[in-house]
């Protein structure tokens, strides 16, 4: 996993809530047997119009949010499905942090195991985040560190993160190879309960 | 001793180590694997020259990608690849696996109670959210990534923090022609699709209570739609007699002691919940969604809403691109909204009690001019025993499509797919834009309702039928 320590990026904004994954990346690409590539398809339904050109409503196509690198969003972004391609279209489009009032279990898990950090906020906080990037020049900075998040305008805001998870994302680690160190501990519960199908 | 609900007690059973500051690592007792998830965690494996630690507790299936018909054409290249890898995967790695050629192949939540690889006071996990179905016999069941798939397969443990306790009791009996499906709708359609974020939903009371396990099954199977990790009902009579003879569960004696465990880890009298719901029965009716997420649902009896009915801006809106995609006009009797297809299927209502239900209110009609309509079995055994009983038969003969078991037009990642812009009555379990096909709408039902709407042509109230004993 890339370690994640500081970022520096534009923000892009999808005033909506309840996002699922079905929307972030749809069924039809999760066939494919690699991690990487996913993209391009990324929001592939809002993203495109039926002829394939490029939906110039949706939010990512506006001129303002190109090369954007954190995403804002309403209250329980990637609801849904346990699918993993959601994160990894995320950042292969060019993602490194999203920022939501909430998200839904399984894909907060599943960004923090692919060095995508996703940030709870308060609502106002997110509905001031959703307003400055409407801005083509707004700029935010996420510091994992200080776990804190701030702008140039005096915009500063402290982000909630379990410690355990934090550490793991600052140095890029690998978690198999973390819990490999309590093999003894998994080897003496198996011994003691006997697991069988 | 302090009472304690079943979480607290599967939890505390599967600790493998503890640390101040650090999530629990938890065993996970059983793994069930599809196609979809998994192709990229096995390769994660290989990469790093790394086993599968249990595979005698890891279990595969295909079913998100299967076709419904000609089972073993599949002509989509990609979905035939996903396919191969897991056979080579399985193969490599020594994962006992049912194939489309195995008369165990299933839809992985179907075939785990099936088998009786699903038992109480197991930790089950699968890449797939809908794992939680398995809690219906009291095991602590959930979804994970594609990594967390890797790390179970490599170590057969997560590291978890522990989510908080959700008590839904659904107090009283359900009125005639309301189901579990209806119970879980509603109870999604009152308090959100975000109740459960951050908690595991344990269900209790009466209805609970009476409920078989395949009813169960699709209360638990719907509780990742109410957000929450997990869902799980305390172990009964219900669940060991449905448990005995299966091929997984203990044999003899063996089964006698195991009931004797099971029976302890139901929740204490008096065990403490971080929050409690309380429902009462009687005041469920039969759902139907018209949105575009689980809680956007009314009674049968009830119209399609206004925009302004609801609170925040941020509802309006979503209500409002809602109706949009979905084509519908506030206001309309949900009676009044006609429907093209039918699907009785998916891993929340394919079981042969689903089909029952459905054959009661379809035997000697037909299928409305117009409307296409396919029943596809949550597994194979499903399917045959469906046969045996005469209820395929029933479904022909009133011009539904009879087919082979797989996930289908619940997600539509095989063949099975709605087209734009028609109404789909479906026992599935996401309503979501473009789930079932770009541009298809979607309405949640129960089983009884999604036939009654086949031969109707349009939502019918399946309280004002009647049903025809079909065995």
């Amino acid at each position: 996993m890339k370690p994640f320590t500081i970022h520096r990026g534009k923000t892009a904004g999808i005033d909506r809530a309840n996002i699922d994954t079905d929307q972030i990346i749809p069924k039809q690409f999760l066939k494919r047997i690699e991690r990487t590539g996913f993209g391009q398809f990324l929001f592939y339904d809002w993203r495109y119009l039926s002829d394939g050109t490029p939906n110039p409503e949706f939010e990512l196509n506006r001129p303002e949010n190109e090369g954007a690198t954190i995403l804002v969003a309403d209250e329980n972004f990637g609801c849904g499905s346990s699918r993993e391609h959601a994160p990894w279209a995320l950042q292969d489009y060019g993602f490194r942090v999203i920022i939501a009032p909430s998200f839904a279990d399984i894909f907060y898990n599943n960004c923090l195991k692919n060095g995508l950090l996703p940030i709870r906020l308060d609502k106002e906080d997110v509905r001031y985040l959703l307003r400055q990037s409407e801005r083509a020049d707004y700029e935010l900075t996420v510091s994992l560190e200080e776990q804190r998040v701030f702008d140039d305008e005096g915009f500063s805001r402290p982000f909630d993160i379990d410690p355990y998870r934090k550490q793991l994302l600052l140095k890029g680690w690998d978690e198999i190879d973390l819990t490999f160190v309590y093999e003894a501990h998994i080897a003496a519960y198996e011994r003691r309960h006997c697991p069988r199908p | 001793m302090k009472p304690k609900t079943i979480i607290d007690k599967i939890w505390e059973n599967h600790v493998v180590y503890r640390e101040e500051g650090k999530p629990d690592l938890l065993y996970i007792d059983l793994h069930l694997v599809h196609e979809v998830t998994s192709p990229q965690a096995f390769e994660g494996l290989r990469q790093k020259g790394r086993k599968v630690r249990r595979p005698d507790l890891t279990f595969a299936t295909m079913d998100h990608n299967v076709p419904t018909v000609n089972r073993f054409v599949i002509t989509d290249e990609v979905a035939r690849n996903q396919i191969a890898a897991l056979e080579r995967n399985c193969r490599e790695f020594g994962i006992p696996l049912a194939d489309l050629n195995s008369e165990e192949q299933g839809i992985v939540h179907v075939i785990g109670p099936e088998l009786g690889l699903t038992q109480p006071g197991k930790t089950i996990v699968c890449g797939d959210s809908h794992t939680s179905t398995h809690g219906a016999f009291g095991a602590l069941a959930f979804g994970i990534g594609t990594s967390e798939v890797e790390h179970v397969l490599a170590t057969q443990t997560l590291w978890q923090h522990k989510p908080k306790t959700l008590q839904i009791c659904i107090n009283g009996r359900l009125g005639k022609g309301v189901t579990a499906k209806d119970v879980i709708l509603a109870i999604i359609g009152r308090y959100g699709v975000g109740v459960g974020t951050g908690y595991i939903i344990e269900f209790t009371g009466e209805a609970i209570r009476r409920m078989s396990m395949e009813e169960r099954m699709t209360i638990c199977n719907m509780s990742i739609e109410a957000g929450a990790r997990a869902g799980l009902i305390s172990p009964d009579e219900t669940t060991f007699a449905y448990l005995r003879g299966r091929k997984y569960a203990p044999k003899g004696e063996e089964f006698d002691k195991a009931v004797e465990r099971w029976r302890a880890l139901a929740s204490d009298e008096g065990a403490k919940y971080d929050k409690t719901i309380e429902i009462d029965a009687s005041t469920i009716a039969p759902m139907v969604t018209w949105g575009t997420n689980p809680a956007m649902s009314t009674s049968v009896d009830g119209v399609v809403p206004h925009p302004e009915q609801f609170e925040s801006k941020t509802e309006q809106n979503a209500v409002r691109r809602a109706l949009e995609y979905m084509g519908l006009r506030p206001g309309t009797p949900i009676t009044d909204i006609p429907v093209q297809h039918v699907f009785i299927g998916s891993c929340t209502n394919s079981r042969l009690s689903d089909l029952r239900a459905a054959a009661s209110i379809v035997k000697g009609k037909k299928v409305a001019p117009g409307v296409r309509a396919l029943v596809v079995p949550g597994s194979q055994q499903v399917k045959k025993q469906a046969e045996a009983e005469g209820l395929a038969q029933i479904f022909i003969d009133a011009g539904f499509e009879w087919r082979d078991s797989g996930c289908s037009a619940c997600l539509g990642m095989n063949p099975d797919i709605i087209p734009e812009g028609e109404h789909c009555a479906s026992t599935s379990n996401r309503n979501f834009e473009g789930r079932q096909g770009k541009g298809a709408r979607t309405h949640l039902v129960s089983p009884v309702m999604a036939a009654a709407a086949a031969i109707y042509g349009h939502f019918v109230d399946v309280r004002q039928l009647e049903a025809e004993p079909v065995c």
